[in-house]
């Protein structure tokens, strides 16, 4: 069938089977490779993405429960300018393999989008994407950073 | 120790369109002990391609894959230092991008000098030299050895050869001493003249120069780029999605693949009703294979619900059919019967044993782990006729190609093999475990010549690992009247072929007798970050902490007096005053400390745990670390955090069982690793150190899990003497 999304910002209509996940749309049919596949069953997070702003786990997500609905990737995510979560994440150097950190940044975002300055518990509820390499010291510390950067400037995701 | 023979070289040419291209290539081989020649080191071999272009960037060429360590930067870092190069100017390229590395002319490691091998290879039996002697004249990501190896002997080499060169071709473009020109941030100056020349304004004509045979290169004090905390390279890419992966391979026309293999080691396949698989849409093929199956089609997810789809059935024998606690009792039994095999002896361990008042046994056990890198297995092949080119992402290309060829029965020469970034390696992707790739071939050869994307499910990937084998260890040691122990002797299984060093006891201990046994079984097994360390770490430095206790003795006071060796005290006495050790700690936590010597690296871990409910939880962790040289701090500490976190997996959550034969682990909710949550309070710090240069991908791992189940000791007074650890209910 014919499912229409905006994935950043652009219209993409695309002829998949209703089921196939979100995840594996945005990957084969929109070339946006950068959300990846940990686990196929929502539980590493490495295909974090946003649906209308809220984090969702692409690969447990049919393609036509997001028909019409607003999709970012992190290749949308700093498309114009680095958002601060990313540039946090440069000056902690927190990837290693790098495979997870599409997802871990896009957590991250929406954590601080929900509470701007989070506690380290806060941190520990909502960022339960799986890092093999474990980068999470890191993770930690590049959330608190981005934090405290200056939050007026308009670079949400 | 045989005299090494060289074959060595230092070539340079000219890049196109001016500009000073340098190969360091070659191959040093004792004949004695690094056994039989490949027919492939005939061909001709580069380590290392430094390129210095008109417009002054400099480009390092580094052979060895990125799974995530740093070391395409480390080792630009050394090749720029000795070059002089300004830090902004360089770039690496990647290897896979030149058809030379594509065909693989690359060999791990370069040792430039004539007669005695280094360091390195001193080392003898450690895991490195092992694999180094198997699999000499490949390009291997693996054993730590990247920045010790390549860097070291290929790195150093191609940026002080080129630094001679400009230095000598502004010398003679100036007509002055070559011994008045200095290199200094990618610039060759003249000072009495006050004339001045970029590298890349010299590069052309130092192109025409011939290289020098043994290129000075400089004394550490002498450094400004290694050493510091220099912006990895490869980083903007992998914060905004656009790093490549072999997963994020995109062919035209490609189809999509996933697979099956029988669940049951040992078993085969006997029937595979594909019918309403195949009438799915997007099915394009059904593939089967020896013992697999797969299922092509124009999507990942069709291909999956095809192959969901399909109704096979196994046949199976007797001997397969088996489960962990069954292996167990087998490994027990035979440790039990038989003479084994000496790892280490000294002194008269039985009879002293015999005579002893005090004896202390314990016995400990590790199941299997899987590696569970985050991307999963992956492999895109197009066979065409006699020729097939591979795209995935492995720890040593020229393997995987030859694992391709001989699936097609061809020549490696037609295979082109493009690495890409790993998502993760730890030793799954090592030669011996590119089953992935195999299969790719073959699928793809049933649709020639339309690429195919294998891609694994993650169940496949937790099901079909080689594993870090599940091994058992019996110890016993004797104490004399004073609580020093005398007798140190251990048995166990599981030690993978050539790997010696990890099971023998670093502590001064007179009567010694260590040795492993052989229990054959159907799974598969192989090399898991820190490799046989890592079950070894935790049994030697649980138990010398258990005959701390029988002595009475604090369990850091006895290590040190029985330590010998300055470096394991060292980075003991640092992580002790780092953790403010023998200073009380809150009701409830406990502290426990181990100190392992791995890959050329000694490190020392103190854990603070908390127990509550009977859950453990690891709060801090002080790693106090001498590796030899730190060439990049922060890549380096990055590297033994993630080895905490990774060797955590296994200490506190993770273990394969297997169960009628079958791995019974599904998926990541059945396979819990750590997360963010569960992941310590990290310092991390490095001692200067003069000691040859060691690892750091590895050495991380194995002292986590004896310095947890210490403090689990400490805090509630329960030895914990099997993986992962459990408080009993
Ligand atoms: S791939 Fe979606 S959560 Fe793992
Ligand atoms: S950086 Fe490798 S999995 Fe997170």
């Amino acid at each position: 069938m014919n499912v229409s999304l905006t994935v950043n910002g652009a219209a993409h209509t695309v002829d998949v089977d209703e089921d196939t996940p979100l995840l594996w749309v945005l990957r084969e049919r929109c070339g946006l490779t950068g959300t990846k596949f940990g686990c196929g069953v929502g539980a590493c997070g490495a295909c974090t993405v946003h649906v209308d702003g809220e984090p969702a786990r692409s690969c447990s997500i049919p393609v036509v429960a997001v028909q019409g609905r607003s999709i970012t990737t992190i290749e949308g995510l700093g498309a114009e300018r680095l958002h601060r979560v990313q540039r946090a994440w440069i000056e902690y150097q927190v990837p290693q393999c790098g495979y997870c950190q599409s997802g871990m940044i896009m957590a991250a975002v929406a954590l601080l989008q929900r509470i701007p300055q989070p506690t380290d518990a806060d941190i520990d509820a909502a960022i339960t994407n799986l890092c093999r390499c474990g980068t999470y010291e890191r993770v930690r510390r590049a959330i608190h950073a981005a934090a405290a950067a200056d939050l007026t400037r308009a670079d949400h995701g | 120790m045989g005299k090494w023979t060289r074959r060595a070289v230092l070539a340079a040419g000219g890049l196109l369109g001016g500009g000073l291209v340098l190969g360091v290539g070659g191959l040093a081989i004792a004949p004695n002990r690094l056994g039989v020649r490949r027919k492939e080191e005939e061909l001709p071999q580069l380590t290392t391609w430094l390129k210095i272009a008109p417009d002054n960037s400099v480009i390092v060429v580094v052979p060895h894959c990125d799974m995530g360590q740093g070391v395409p930067t480390a080792l630009a870092m050394m090749a720029a230092e000795e070059l002089d190069a300004d830090w902004s100017l360089v770039r690496v390229e990647e290897a896979p991008a030149d058809p030379i590395y594509a065909n693989g002319y690359l060999v791990p490691v370069f040792v430039p000098q004539l007669a005695d091998p280094p360091a390195l290879f001193a080392r003898g039996l450690d895991y490195t030299s092992f694999k180094l002697s198997q699999l000499m004249g490949l390009q291997v990501t693996g054993g730590s050895s990247s920045v010790r190896g390549t860097g070291q002997f290929g790195m150093r080499m191609a940026g002080a050869a080129a630094r001679s060169m400009l230095l000598q071709a502004a010398a003679q473009l100036w007509q002055v001493d070559v011994r008045d020109c200095t290199a200094k941030l990618s610039r060759v100056v003249h000072e009495a003249s006050g004339r001045s020349a970029t590298f890349g304004e010299l590069a052309d004509a130092a192109a025409r120069l011939d290289p020098p045979h043994r290129p000075p290169l400089k004394a550490r004090t002498e450094y400004s780029i290694v050493g510091r905390p220099v912006p990895r390279l490869d980083i903007p890419a992998k914060v905004n999605g656009s790093a490549k992966y072999a997963i994020d391979v995109s062919l035209p026309d490609m189809l999509y693949a996933t697979i099956e293999a029988v669940p049951i080691f040992g078993a085969k396949i006997g029937s595979v009703d594909s019918q309403a698989a195949e009438s799915l849409p997007g099915v394009r093929r059904i593939v089967r294979l020896e013992n697999a199956v797969a299922v092509v089609a124009d999507s990942y997810w069709r291909a999956l619900k095809a192959l969901r789809a399909l109704q096979i059935t196994y046949t199976t024998n007797e001997t397969a059919l088996a489960d962990s606690a069954s292996l167990f009792e087998r490994i027990a039994s035979t440790i039990n019967e038989d003479a084994g095999k000496a790892i280490d002896k000294a002194g008269d361990a039985a009879r002293t044993l015999e005579r002893a008042s005090r004896v202390i046994e314990a016995e400990y056990r590790v199941p299997f782990v899987a590696h569970a890198t985050l991307e999963p297995m992956c492999a895109t092949a197009k066979v065409d006729g006699e020729s097939c080119e591979v795209w995935t992402g492995v720890q040593d290309p020229l393997a995987a190609r030859k694992v391709a060829a001989d699936a097609l029965g061809i020549d490696p020469k037609n295979v082109v093999v493009h690495n890409h970034l790993l998502g993760g390696g730890f030793g799954r992707r090592l030669p011996g475990c590119h089953d992935f790739v195999e299969q790719a071939v073959k699928i793809a050869k049933e649709l020639s010549p339309t690429p195919v994307k294998l891609i694994w499910s993650r169940e496949e990937d937790l099901r079909h690992d080689f594993y870090r084998p599940a091994v058992l260890a019996r110890f016993r040691a004797a104490l004399d009247d004073s609580g020093r122990p005398i007798v140190w002797s251990s048995k166990f299984n599981g030690l993978l072929a050539g790997d010696r060093s990890a099971p023998r006891c670093p502590y001064d201990i007179e009567h010694r007798d260590i040795r492993a046994y052989d229990v054959a079984h159907a799974v598969r097994v192989g090399a898991w970050r820190s490799v046989a360390h890592s079950e070894h770490g935790f049994f030697t430095e649980s138990f010398i902490d258990e005959l701390a206790y029988a002595a009475q003795e604090d369990p850091l006071q006895f290590r040190l007096k029985l330590l010998k060796n300055p470096r394991h005290r060292r980075v003991l006495e640092r992580a002790a005053e780092l953790a403010g050790w023998g200073q009380p700690l809150e009701p409830g936590l406990g502290r426990g400390v181990a100190v392992v010597e791995s890959f050329g690296s000694v490190v020392a871990e103190i854990a603070e745990v908390s127990v509550r409910d009977r859950a453990i939880k690891v709060e801090r962790v002080l790693a106090v670390v001498d590796c030899g040289e730190v060439i990049h701090p922060d890549t380096a500490a990055a590297q033994i955090e993630g080895g905490i976190v990774f060797g955590l997996s296994a200490a506190l959550f993770d273990a394969i069982t297997i169960r009628g034969g079958a791995v019974e682990q599904a998926n990541f909710f059945d396979y819990r690793l750590p997360k963010l949550a569960d992941a310590p309070r990290t310092v991390v710090e490095f001692l200067k150190s003069d000691a040859p240069m060691g690892g750091l991908g590895e050495p991380g791992v194995p002292p986590i899990a004896p310095a947890v189940a210490n403090a689990v000791f400490a805090a509630t007074g329960i030895r914990l003497r099997e993986l992962p650890l459990r408080l009993p209910g």
